[in-house]
């Protein structure tokens, strides 16, 4: 009898692991109903959980992409607390403040087409590399507008009258929504447009290298014009950070009937097994199954059904944001812009992000599965005996 | 000393609270090797406790139980339970088949955590049932299968590790006299092969076959007088 005793070797360990995992599926198999409502419950929780996570990481990823190309302090002129035009003779008083490494005139505005209800962000880059009548576009406005390059693009001018411009290029999708609205031209024809006089700019845009000098730069700039608005890039990570929040924080809440339903279904899983589970653990234990190979099975099959549920619902949210365009969630997409819903969301999500879903799932669910299991095995194999 | 030795076994349920039960009662038994012995007494009368004891499924609230000379009453649960599935194995009185699986499936199930080679367990257990008639019916599910049918399931199943003892209990509560005959002729094949059988029954078509060693009396948790007890041929 010792040498029944003596350890197992790897491959027997394997074998063994084969054979309880084959258990597990025919075990699964039998209950195809239960196992497969319980599957589409799951996957439905890991596709909403999955989709906020996506979601929230791809709308940071964006703001950060923003923030990135944003100047340190936008310097914006007030006329009776509304926003005014800012003369170009402030830019050198600006750029002469200590700690200010240069100072850039912008000039851009907000276009709304009446033919297509969607806002474009007109803008005038530092160096427009097309000809005075052409325009550079985004993908988005390509997409509303149905522009090619070489087309025409007619805009409605400040005078009633329409400037007639040519589509030079498209700015490929694959920035994303930081684009996706631009219309890019130059700065003559930008004049034109709104009838914005050459020496008026929207705002001015500075460049401080030194973090810790930004809140002294914009106490300085209001000190110089007191009608002037500085607004650093920290107040508008703030105010990015919010809409961002708020969003997905909106998608928590839509989507939290699908994670109550998980968290009942788990709570019927832990508060016991059915009778017929246990008089299957019962025999297992009765013809010299111990109360470890019980639980491995209960740990497979507790892998199975979440690892299956979380790639399904993982790919699902996947595919829903960014290969379907989102349409489950562009009620919380849209944002005051008409052109955003129909933008396409990037992927940013990284490891971290699928570890967090995995731990707040597929272990929780597990151990739901084994811990009645356990409880049962370690009865008596003989009760089943008596039964 | 005896193959399986039980001294001055007691086993009682519930115990010190106002439900205690006394199942087994100081029994002393001599279990020889190769021999069928038969467990007979009315319902209640503390068999299937004893079977059970035996068979290392529970352990006994008193006394020592012994097998091939060493003691199991002492055993942690872990190698008791792997002494329980190279040893023995059980055949229930309800047969407890696990339904949905197939035939051959039941039959490999005490294998499984032994890791042994898959495809050598499914030809072994494939020739169990083959060996038992049941050839035609090793992918059938086990709730699709006769009484009789799933009685040698049962036992093809009890047979899988190759066990030095067979452990029955009621084996033909649920059978006509035609299978429970069935099934004493298995017996005899298995005691012809080396296998200690230890029954427990009410059914005379048991107790009283010719290829029965010995007969042990029980009541109310105790052997029933040394008288009861029937023995033939070699068996103490």
């Amino acid at each position: 009898m010792s040498q029944d005793l003596a350890p197992r070797p790897v491959s027997s360990w394997l074998e063994r692991q084969r054979s309880l995992l084959d258990f597990t599926l025919a075990s699964l198999s039998r209950r195809t109903g239960k196992n497969l409502s319980l599957l589409a419950v799951y996957a439905l929780v890991v596709f909403a959980l999955a989709s906020v996570l996506l979601l929230t990481e791809s709308l940071r990823a964006e703001a950060r992409a923003v923030l990135a190309g944003a100047p340190d302090v936008v310097v914006q002129r007030l006329s009776a607390g509304r926003h005014d035009l800012t003369p170009a003779d402030r830019v050198e008083p600006l750029a002469a403040i200590r700690g200010v490494r240069g100072a850039v005139g912008r000039r851009w505005g907000y276009y709304f087409g009446r033919g297509s209800q969607a806002n474009f962000t007109v803008m005038v880059p530092e160096r427009f590399w097309g000809a005075e009548g052409e325009v550079v576009v985004g993908e988005g406005v390509a997409r509303v507008r149905a522009a090619a390059p070489g087309a025409e693009f007619p805009l409605r001018g400040a005078d009633g009258h329409y400037l007639h411009l040519t589509v030079r290029e498209v700015i490929p999708a694959t920035t994303a929504s930081v684009t996706s609205d631009l219309v890019l031209l130059s700065d003559a024809a930008f004049g034109r447009l709104f009838g914005q006089p050459a020496d008026r700019f929207t705002d001015v845009a500075l460049t401080v290298p030194n973090a810790k000098e930004v809140a002294t730069v914009a106490e300085k700039v209001t000190r110089l014009f007191p009608d002037a608005r500085p607004i650093t890039r920290q107040e508008l990570t703030r105010t990015y950070e919010a809409v961002f929040d708020w969003r997905s924080g909106l998608t928590v809440v839509i989507l939290s009937a699908a994670v109550l339903a998980f968290a009942l279904v788990a709570w019927d899983k832990a508060a016991g097994l059915s009778a017929e589970e246990r008089r299957e653990i019962g025999i297992l234990k009765a013809i010299g199954w111990e109360t470890s190979d019980v639980l491995t099975v209960k740990l497979w099959e507790g892998a199975v059904v979440s690892l299956t549920a979380f790639g399904l619902g993982w790919l699902a949210a996947y595919g829903h944001l960014f290969l379907g365009g989102a349409p489950l969630f562009e009620p919380v997409l849209r944002g005051w812009s008409t052109l955003s819903p129909a933008r396409r969301l990037v992927p940013a999500a990284g490891g971290l992000e699928v570890l967090t879903l995995f731990i707040l799932t597929v272990v929780p669910y597990t151990v739901a599965t084994v811990v009645p299991a356990w409880r049962a095995a370690t009865t008596d194999p003989d009760a089943v005996m008596r039964s | 000393m005896s193959y399986i030795q039980l001294t001055d076994v007691r086993r009682v349920f519930h115990q010190g609270r106002p439900d205690e039960l006394t199942a087994v009662d100081g029994v002393s038994l001599a279990i020889e090797r190769g021999a069928i012995t038969v467990l007979r007494g009315p319902s209640g009368s503390g068999k299937t406790s004893l079977l059970a004891l035996i068979g290392g499924m529970a352990r006994p609230t008193s006394g020592r139980i012994h097998l091939d000379g060493r003691e199991l009453t002492s055993l942690p649960e872990r190698f008791l339970t792997e002494v329980r599935r190279r040893t023995f194995g059980f055949v229930f009185q309800q047969f407890n088949l696990v339904r949905g699986l197939s035939a051959l499936e039941n039959v490999m199930l005490p294998a499984y955590p032994l890791g042994g080679s898959r495809a050598a367990l499914v030809k072994h257990a494939t020739a169990l049932l083959e060996s038992l008639g049941l050839g035609h019916r090793v992918r059938a599910r086990a709730d699709w299968l006769s009484g009789g049918e799933a009685q040698r399931v049962a036992i093809a199943r009890a047979l899988v590790n190759r066990p030095a003892v067979v452990i029955a209990d009621e084996p033909t509560a649920n059978l006509d006299s035609k299978l429970s005959q069935e099934f004493m002729r298995i017996a005899a094949d298995l005691k012809s092969g080396g296998t200690t059988l230890v029954i427990a029954s009410h059914d005379p078509l048991v107790h009283d076959a010719p290829v029965v060693d010995r007969t042990v009396a029980m009541r109310d948790g105790r052997l029933d007088g040394e008288g009861a007890a029937r023995s033939r041929g070699s068996a103490a």
